[in-house]
């Protein structure tokens, strides 16, 4: 058997006495559409974190490809092709949505060290942003100030950001929260139409989201996995429904 | 036991914990109101120095007493202290590091010239009380009463206030607020009215450490600049918010400072700023502060 | 890349982005100006080499604040480190050759940069103030201290400075020689300067200053652009120094201590930082005013500048330029609103 594209195992994170992430065994296979949902405070960001290297784990590994991450730096991952976005925008407000893209472009290429070249000069790094912001349809925004932009616009950003780093991994930390109804078809129909080769992890309360978009689904509550299935089996699984009605387990 | 190696141990401890416990109530309440705010305040000096002058002055000129002179200075920089505070600090509560940072250099240039314009910018000479004066006997050793004068008020400070840190709801709020800024604020505490009342008290003590300490220190229009680094060191080793620690972090520096001058005049102060170098490294945090900042 | 290329210039934002680097109309301006103050005023030409000198330091510290954010308090650790690295290999009899000693200051004032940054970039806010401060009046102690290489508290006079290329004097009367040979330094510093920040290299510095977190996630390596910047920017401040110490032919404790960081950091704030221009703004301001004012009214000034720091701080963050900025949006938004209603939306 191949190894899965990420992995995690016996994955747990302690703060204090708090367990924020129990013994989690995890697998994303490449080109996946995996949700992974739970209530509030379930440790879903958490799990993020500790996969993109924000945290390091008390126990367990993660493994890209079979390859030990586990104590890996952060901008180490990001080269290795794990990429996220965060549940709140972490943009460079005071510059335009097509700078925004150019830095996670650049550092990509390998351009961000390079001193004596013009950035304008870096044709590439431009192009591929360029060509990123019509994929997501914000190229008629390129040359706005992101704070100026609606928010639903900004979550794009946040997305073209971390589709510039071209990754195998795509974490979307509830890429619709704080988008106004009204907004969120644009974030999901760029989610639908993620490249296929991409494994993505979704984060997200909006079940109508997950249900449409994913394929699997992982459920954690209090820190650990609860239950884990298509998402038909998950729809069916009275455990989670009580879940969700706040039936069973708080925290 | 008083002799060791030919150092002057009881003396030198002495003289240390004097000048320490000065350096201490001066630095507190700058201690306290970063702690609250993150604010950056280098003109906390520059309160020290204007309630220098008002207790000097008011001692020559009106003839009052060294003790009712400390109560004055407290008040009167406690109450200008409240006005900074509402119209200007409070507007910079949000701003940037940096913005900080200039507006109160801005605000120690402002204090420097206004005293050096208004009274001239010679030293000023603090007239201690005949009381204080001379030597006392403490029975093993005598010593400057000055020095004792000052480590009893100190000692009395300290544990005062150490008692309202830890035991009045106000203390309480306030560590609270220090501690987690965000949580206290959801419990319904008046974070804006706490940091008010912190900031014109601390500049209130800081007015009288300027007091306490012209006699050895000095008072003129400089003084703010002259002593800035230590006051941050004070507060950088002891901790943002930390009452106790700021005091061992004083006294520690105090000693330190008093034994390097008289034994190794040459390059004591290197040694000290070395030290908060290679502590602030190792202990971002201070060495008694509880969270990294 | 395989794919076909993008045609960039069918985009404005993208064209803004490929021509953000371009020499303005303006830009060769500060230059003539100097130049021409070379000749419109051979009398003051002591302050004019002043001035230059402090244009540079403004722009070392530019680079550091402006654009990565570093805020620090103790910049003049690097200006002293250059002063003094020029100013006792001259007195000594080691060294004295001017550029091979500027080069050398720079290199001591890197050094230290590099050393230092290492570790105290990895702290913020209070801590690394802290740290900036502690540094500077660490140096300033030891040079303080070691009277037998540093002069102490009286510095280094007299410097013997031979001539420049061995042909044009330094006359410190006169100092013709001296404005036009810190000019040189300052263009070739400021175009190496001006290539930096339009670099890739000087976005992810803005990139850092405007969200570190962000920065880390894309994968940059912060810590080392930071320390990268910081070294260069120590370098070109202790170029600055060694200038100093040159044109004046002497060192002393004031090229490290509070009062010079201070001033370097009101002069940049004053003209805008993170803007390349902001340093010669300010300068040309804080310069100018404090020849005249602080010569007849010490104390005045001081109030006045303490005023203006408040004022700035509390009501124009980005100093001269971003007043100009201001003024010029509003101008354009009135323009532009004005066309719109004359010839309706186009």
């Amino acid at each position: 058997m191949t190894d899965p594209l990420l992995e995690t195992r016996a994955l747990s994170k302690s703060f204090g006495a708090l367990a924020a992430a129990r013994d989690i065994n995890f697998r994303l296979e490449r080109g996946a559409r995996h949700a992974l949902i739970g209530p509030n405070g379930a440790g879903k960001t958490t799990f993020i974190n500790l996969l993109t290297g924000v945290f390091l784990p008390t126990q367990g590994k993660v493994l890209l490809e079979g390859r030990d991450i586990t104590t890996m730096q952060q901008s180490a991952r990001v080269k290795l092709g794990i990429a996220r976005t965060f549940q709140i925008n972490r943009l460079f407000r005071g510059l335009s949505v097509l700078d925004n893209v150019y830095m996670a472009v650049a550092e990509r290429l390998g351009a961000g060290a390079q001193m004596m070249k013009p950035a304008g000069m870096r044709n590439d790094v431009v192009e591929e942003a360029m060509r990123l912001l019509d994929v997501l349809k914000l190229s008629d925004y390129a040359g706005h100030r992101v704070s100026e932009l609606p928010y639903g616009r900004q979550r794009l950003v946040e997305l073209a950001i971390a589709l510039g780093l071209e990754p195998q991994v795509l974490l979307l930390d509830e890429p619709a929260a704080g988008v106004p109804s009204t907004e969120s078809h644009i974030i999901l129909d760029a989610v639908a139409a993620l490249p296929k080769q991409i494994g993505v992890l979704i984060i997200d309360h909006d079940m109508d989201l997950v249900f449409r978009f994913a394929e699997r689904i992982t459920v954690l509550v209090g820190g650990a996995i609860f239950a884990e299935g298509t998402p038909k089996e998950i729809g069916a699984d009275q455990r989670v429904r009580d879940v969700y009605l706040g039936k069973a387990h708080h925290g | 036991m008083r002799v060791i190696f030919g150092i002057d141990v009881a003396s030198m401890v002495l003289g240390g914990l004097a000048a320490g416990m000065v350096l201490f109530i001066v630095s507190v309440g700058l201690s306290v109101t970063m702690g609250l705010m993150g604010f950056v305040n280098l003109a906390h000096g520059g309160f020290a120095m204007l309630g220098g002058y008002v207790i000097v002055l008011a001692m020559r000129n009106w003839g009052i007493g060294f003790l009712p002179a400390l109560a004055l200075g407290f008040v009167v920089i406690a109450g200008v202290s409240i006005a900074f505070e509402r119209l200007l600090y409070s507007r910079l509560y949000r701003a940037s590091e940096l913005d900080q940072v200039l507006f109160t250099i801005g605000l120690v240039f402002m204090m420097i010239s206004t005293v050096t314009l208004t009274i001239g910018p010679e030293n000023q000479q603090l007239m201690l009380p005949s009381w204080l004066q001379g030597q006392l006997d403490l029975g093993i050793l005598h010593y400057r009463t000055y020095s004792v004068f000052l480590i009893a008020v100190g000692t009395a400070i300290v544990i005062g206030l150490w008692l309202g840190f830890e035991r009045t709801r106000m203390g309480a709020q306030i560590r609270a607020a220090v501690d987690n800024r965000r949580m206290a604020e959801s419990l319904g505490i008046n974070i804006d009215r706490l940091f008010m009342f912190t900031f014109a008290f601390g500049s209130g003590m800081a007015a009288i450490g300027g007091g306490l300490g012209a006699e050895f220190l000095g008072l003129n229009p400089q003084y703010p600049l002259i002593y800035l680094v230590y006051f941050l060191i004070v507060v950088s080793v002891g901790g943002l918010g930390r009452v106790t620690g700021v005091f061992f972090a004083s006294i520690l520096i105090g000693i330190f400072d008093f034994a390097l001058k008289k034994y190794l005049p040459q390059g004591g102060t290197l040694f000290i700023f070395a030290m908060t170098i290679l502590l602030l490294l190792w202990r971002p945090q201070g060495l008694f502060g509880g969270k990294a900042t | 890349m395989s794919a076909p290329a993008y045609d960039l210039g069918r985009h404005p934002a993208a064209l803004a982005l490929v021509n953000r680097h371009r020499l303005r109309v303006w830009e060769p301006l500060p230059w003539i100006l100097a130049l021409a103050f070379y000749f419109a005023f051979p009398n003051h030409l002591g302050f004019g080499t002043d001035l230059l000198v402090t244009i540079l330091f403004a722009l070392s510290l530019d680079l550091a604040l402006g654009y990565a954010g570093i805020v620090t308090l103790g910049h003049a650790a690097f200006f002293g480190a250059g002063a003094y690295t020029v100013g006792m290999l001259a007195h000594h009899g080691i060294w004295n050759e001017p550029i091979s000693g500027l080069l050398m200051g720079a290199s001591v004032a890197a050094l230290i940069g590099f050393a230092s940054g290492l570790i105290l970039l990895r702290t913020t806010g209070l801590t690394l103030l802290m740290l900036t401060l502690c540094t500077m009046a660490l140096l300033e102690e030891a040079a303080n201290m070691g009277e037998k290489y540093t002069g102490g508290f009286d510095g280094l006079p007299n410097l013997p400075i031979p001539p420049l290329f061995g042909l044009f004097e330094f006359n410190p009367l006169y100092p013709r020689v001296q404005y036009l040979y810190v000019l040189g330094v300052l263009f070739l510093c400021f175009i190496f300067v001006r290539t930096l920040v339009y670099s890739p290299f000087g976005r992810s510095l803005t990139g850092i200053r405007e969200n570190v977190l962000r920065m880390h996630a894309v994968g940059a390596p912060v810590n080392w652009r930071l320390v990268t910047c910081y070294t260069i920017s120590a370098a070109i401040a202790g170029i600055a120094g060694g200038l100093w110490a040159q044109a004046n032919a002497y060192v002393n404790l004031s090229t490290l201590s509070l009062d010079r960081a201070a001033t370097v950091l009101i002069i940049l704030v004053l003209g805008g930082y993170g803007r390349l221009y902001g340093a010669f703004i300010g300068a040309v301001v804080y310069m100018a005013l404090s020849h005249f004012l602080a010569q007849v009214y010490p104390t005045a000034w001081q109030l006045g500048l303490g005023l203006m720091l408040v004022l700035i701080a509390l009501f124009a963050r980005n100093g001269v330029i971003g007043l100009w900025d201001m003024l010029r949006n509003r101008l354009m938004a009135k323009g532009a609103t004005m066309r719109a209603t004359k010839s309706g939306p186009s």
